[in-house]
């Protein structure tokens, strides 16, 4: 301990699992001067920490989210505070254990030993359990309990041991100062400290300070309510504080886990019940902590009688402590880490819970001396909102929604009920009118297919891909989409792709500037479409997008509307500080249709003012011209293999625009086509990659195939790693996989998700490449025209071989797949004659 | 044997409790509510008695619709049954209370027979008024003891012990009685989860309690200045010893 000093490299604000384990890293990565703050004691400052659960269930669907845990359970193991015990999760329900057989293959992908049980083999590990309630469970040997505290104590001592550290607890942050739209210092009860960098890492009250800084960070505290009862025999007789299993009881939200002689019993099955940052009760104000509030006991009463069903013994013991314990929760469930896209060197780290606490700290260490972590961050990524999925009715609504969905069955297609029809394209009334069905993409309702299609069904009836006979496999889609992508390929089809994000870069800087945010040459002629990937600092996907050189000075960057906000924030951040360039975003102004299939150039010259003949407008152009009235920007480029163009207006000239391409695309039979076809099987039977699947940070573009031949001079980000990356033997690439068969051992035929299922050898062995990383499916889905199901999925050289025989596992079933393309080479038109005649 | 238990809702101590601004009332936002301590002791010690000398029990309250979580609290480690005396929430003086539990008292031993003994805590956690029992007893006609930490029943007669700073004082009462009871007198139990799942189904029984004019009113709320308890490090590890001993010297533990 120490006196508050005038200055740091860093302040951490935040003593619980985070903000110690911030410290840890930092200090292990040579960071010195860091100055760690609370408002709370040592070593319980009264945070979520204090009143956690600490236990670990490893098995994720979602990899970030595994890889975190993972490492942060080799954290805890290597301080000695890690005690397995293993862990059930059962099942009530048989489509419980259908979720179990998907956990089943999440466990096999990170390489975690699990299995499934009957009921009578639960009762053989949890002789407490009536498992007459039960259809069967899932057991994981690898389930742990920690002590995150004792964890915290000592990864502060370790960077105290390095001299790098100096702690100030009960110090409360007043306010946080920044300059220039940097962090300057932070002002506390203890005075002030000039400060380079400022971490939050205070959980529930994060907001309030990222607050004083002008900055977000979009979560709520929320309940999640516990009750300990106890004493109880059985428990107490194991003289240990974990002798038996925990046990997730999923269809009731519930848990039961041993502590000592009694037994805590946690809940996500209440009504969501959500706090304000501000009005938290003080230390002094609150009985046991500010984040232990009074249990609200008729909230919790229908889980006592579930847990009573499933262990009757529970039924005499004492309730000895109940509280209603906050915990953060984020619009998408997903932590909040990196910079804020407000506040230079202002660092979000919150919305972590004790399991993946310490890799989280790890990793935002990594992220502020390197400029990124080693674990692809994008779906924690802090900036991912757009401004309003960060307002309080943003997260209070869709926390509300996913907060009883955290033992819950998620379907990764699933979408959200709430915060919906917010943003419409202003196509919304004619694709509306045609049956879209609409899927969110970023914050934009977008067609995923049209109803109206569904006369396509009995056109290319014998053309079709057998049905799908499996409900979960079908759930968020329609046998349309495999129609629509047909008679898009037969004739031509219309794509609202208002979704899109678009930037606007301007100035007499924008040249250098943008050419040192891009991998390809953007210094190119005005009128050219480039597609290039961005890198961060380590050479790994930022992203990848179009660049439409406009003007001299004038770019277009046009992305995808998942990655929008990331993008913009990326940009913004490395804007010249002397003005001279000039970033807006477009967004909102402009609304996009795309025009695609072999008759898209006689649709299009129907109404377009100028020539779109391959001569006057080849592949990769971008010209403006007028259509049916409307000022448009077009783009000839395709993500679907097509003949086309992306067509944009001004938002309020949207209907215009598809009026006149509707009406000229009559005689053509033209169809509206949703993003089903847009985003995977028309992308896939290209091999097209897919930011978030294929491309993020732990793989460069060299393994995603999407290097190019040459390197331009320009220094860019990332060019040190990419020049590096060129030079190596690749250890993994994207390759195209075809399924074999699709029969499951029930002989009901199962469709992958592309949910990282393992791809697996012929002896069902994990296929690992040299970098320790997996092969696993980043996109799956049909490819009509090919006829084919199709994976696509990195896989190390020996594998990576055309004919390659492999398995996949899906639903806990293998199936045989076989490799059919390597590298960027697609199943479909490979010598791209259909787009660029 | 019947025994009556009236008890109180009021904030669960042990934390600050925030005035508001007003002065008229307490932020009731995050705290969570209890019956006062010396009358979860009262409600254990009934329980006690009755799985003793058998008969049944039940529990009184004057207060607000929401005072039936208390209630249900009471009952769920064991208490048979409930009266809820609602008010409209605002806050009675210990005379106007005592007089709304005499009458509801009085009505219930009319139809089903007397109480054995009354007990209450010996003062509530918030006010601390010490009278409402005093009041109750008095208005019944019936002996009272405060303070009580030991209850003994035998031949129609109570036993009440209450501890001096000298020793103990041991009253008998006849029967029936009303009695202040203490913290300590016992370990209240918590609930079980099948007690706490019974006592919702227990039906409360509401009267409707009448305000009388009294002589005591609320004029404003303030929170007593907190307590400073100054510390001062005297140093860390052996070099720490030598201000330790002038310390244990200074308060004459040496």
């Amino acid at each position: 301990m120490s006196d508050l000093p005038s200055s740091a490299k860093v302040v951490v604000v935040g003593a619980g699992i985070v903000g110690n384990a911030v410290v840890k890293h930092l200090a292990a990565l040579g960071w010195t001067n860091i100055l760690q703050i609370d408002k709370g004691p040592l070593p319980n400052p009264g945070g979520s920490t204090g009143h956690a659960s600490n236990f670990i269930f490893p098995v994720d669907h979602n990899k970030e989210m595994a890889m975190l845990t993972l490492d942060s359970q080799r954290q805890y193991e290597e301080m000695g505070v890690n005690t397995f015990s293993g862990g059930i999760e059962v099942a009530r329900t048989e489509e419980r254990m259908e979720e179990f057989r998907r956990r089943m293959t999440s466990a096999k992908a990170w390489g975690i030993d699990s299995e499934m049980l009957t009921p009578d083999q639960v009762k053989e590990k949890v002789p407490f359990i009536d498992e007459t309630v039960l259809v069967g469970g899932w057991y994981c040997p690898s389930v742990s309990v920690v002590d995150s505290l004792q964890a915290g104590t000592l990864m502060r001592q370790y960077a105290l041991d390095k001299g790098a550290l100096s702690i100030s607890p009960v110090t409360e942050v007043l306010n946080i100062k920044v300059e220039d739209g940097q962090v300057a210092g932070v002002e506390t009860d203890k005075g002030y400290v000039v400060a380079e960098h400022v971490v939050i890492a205070c959980g529930v009250w994060s907001p309030r300070i990222a607050e004083m800084a002008g900055a977000t960070i979009p979560l709520t505290p929320a309940v999640h309510q516990m009750i300990d009862v106890g004493p109880i025999e059985v428990l107490q007789e194991t003289n240990n504080e974990i002798g038996y299993p925990i046990v997730r009881d999923m269809d009731t939200f519930c848990y039961e886990r041993q502590t000592g002689g009694s037994m805590e019993v946690g809940s996500y099955a209440h009504r969501p019940i959500f706090h304000h940052p501000n009005t938290i009760p003080s230390i002094e104000a609150s009985r046991l902590s500010p984040t232990e509030l009074p249990l609200t006991e008729d909230d919790f009463d229908p889980q006592l009688e579930q847990a009573i069903e499933l262990m009757p013994m529970l039924g005499d013991a004492e309730i000895k402590y109940g509280i209603n314990g906050l915990l953060s929760l984020t619009p998408d469930a997903m932590p909040l880490v990196g910079e804020s896209v407000e506040v230079r060197n202002l660092w979000s780290c919150a919305a972590i819970w004790i399991k993946e606490g310490p890799g989280t700290g790890k990793a935002i260490a990594e992220w502020m001396t390197y400029g990124y972590p080693e674990i692809d961050p994008h779906a924690s990524d802090v900036s991912r909102f757009y401004e309003s999925q960060r307002s309080e009715e943003h997260i209070l609504d869709r926390c509300a929604e996913h907060f009883n969905k955290t033992y819950g069955i998620v379907h990764p297609r699933e979408q959200w009920a709430s915060r919906r029809d917010l943003h419409m394209s202003s196509l919304h009334e004619r694709t509306s009118a045609l049956g879209a069905v609409f899927f969110e993409a970023g914050k934009w309702e977008r067609p995923h297919w049209y109803e109206s299609n569904e006369g396509l069904l009995e056109k290319y009836a014998g053309q079709l891909p057998e049905a799908r006979e499996h409900e979960w496999d079908s759930r968020w889609w329609s046998p349309i989409q495999n129609a629509e992508h047909l008679a898009m390929r037969d004739s031509v089809g219309m794509v609202d792709l208002t979704a899109f994000a678009m930037f606007d870069v301007t100035g007499p800087g924008a040249v250098d500037y943008m050419n040192h945010m891009t991998v390809n040459q953007v210094d190119r002629p005005i009128g050219s479409g480039i597609y290039t990937p961005l890198l961060n600092e380590l050479g790994g996907f930022r992203s990848d997008l179009t660049v439409l050189r406009m003007g001299d000075d004038h770019y277009r960057v046009v992305t995808g509307g998942f990655d929008g906000p990331r993008d913009s924030y990326w940009f913004q951040k490395w804007l010249p500080v002397d003005g001279s360039v000039t970033f807006e975003d477009i967004t909102d102004q402009v609304c996009t249709v795309g025009v695609w299939g072999p008759n898209a150039r006689k649709l299009v010259e129907k109404v377009a003012d100028g020539d779109v003949s391959n001569d006057a407008f080849p592949y990769g152009k971008v010209r403006e011209m007028n259509i049916g009235g409307v000022a448009v920007t077009m783009l000839r480029i395709s993500y679907v293999g097509e003949l086309g163009w992306e067509i944009t207006c001004a938002m309020e000239d949207g209907p215009a625009l598809w009026d006149a391409l509707w009406e000229a695309g009559q005689e053509f039979g033209v169809a509206p086509i949703g993003a089903g076809v847009y985003g995977t099987s028309g992308r896939l039977e290209k091999g097209y990659r897919l930011m978030g699947a294929e491309l993020e940070s732990e793989y460069n573009p060299v393994e995603a195939g999407l290097a190019r031949p040459r390197v331009k001079s320009a220094d860019f980000i990332g060019k040190a790693a990419y020049l590096k990356a060129r030079d190596e033997e690749v250890a993994a690439q994207v390759c195209t996989l075809t399924v074999e068969s699709h029969r499951s051992s029930s002989g009901v035929s199962r469709q992958m998700m592309g949910g990282n299922e393992p791809i697996l050898t012929l002896d069902g062995e994990r296929i690992l490449d040299s970098h320790g990383r997996v092969s696993r499916v980043t996109s799956a889905g049909m490819g009509p025209s090919v006829g084919r199901y199709l994976l696509l999925a990195y896989l190390p050289p020996e594998h990576a071989v055309e004919g390659t025989d492999l398995q996949v596992m899906y639903q806990n079933e293998l199936f045989p797949v076989k490799v059919a393309r390597v590298g960027s080479q697609p199943l479909f038109d490979p010598d791209d004659d259909r787009m660029k005649v | 044997m019947r025994i009556l238990t009236c008890v109180k809702r009021v904030p669960a101590p042990g934390a600050k409790i925030v005035v508001t601004a007003d002065g008229q009332s307490i932020d009731t936002n995050m705290l969570g509510f209890a019956v006062s301590p010396h009358e979860e002791c009262a409600a254990e010690e009934a329980i006690q008695q009755i799985e003793q000398h058998g008969g049944s029990s039940t529990v009184m309250t004057l207060g607000p619709g929401e005072a039936e979580e208390q209630l249900r609290t009471v009952i769920s480690v064991g208490i048979n049954e409930a009266v809820l005396l609602t008010t409209d929430g605002s806050d009675w003086d210990p005379m106007a209370t005592a007089r709304a539990l005499t009458a509801a008292i009085q009505e219930i031993e009319a139809s089903d027979g007397p109480f054995d003994m009354i007990f209450f805590g010996n003062e509530s956690a918030d006010s601390g008024g010490y009278q409402v029992g005093i009041r109750v007893a008095r208005a019944l006609g019936r002996p009272m003891v405060t303070g009580i930490k030991g209850v003994d029943v035998a031949d129609g007669k109570v036993t009440a012990r209450r501890d001096t700073p000298t020793g103990s004082e041991v009253y008998e009462l006849p029967l029936p009685a009303v009695l202040g009871i203490k913290e300590g007198i016992n370990l209240p139990r918590y609930p079980t989860l099948k007690g706490r799942l019974g006592a919702k189904k227990v039906e409360i029984k509401v009267m409707d309690a009448a305000h009388q004019e009294s002589g005591q009113s609320m004029v404003t709320l303030a929170a007593p200045p907190s307590q400073e308890t100054p510390t001062e490090i005297l140093g860390h590890g052996a070099d720490a010893a030598p201000a330790v001993v002038d310390v244990l010297e200074e308060i004459g533990a040496l």
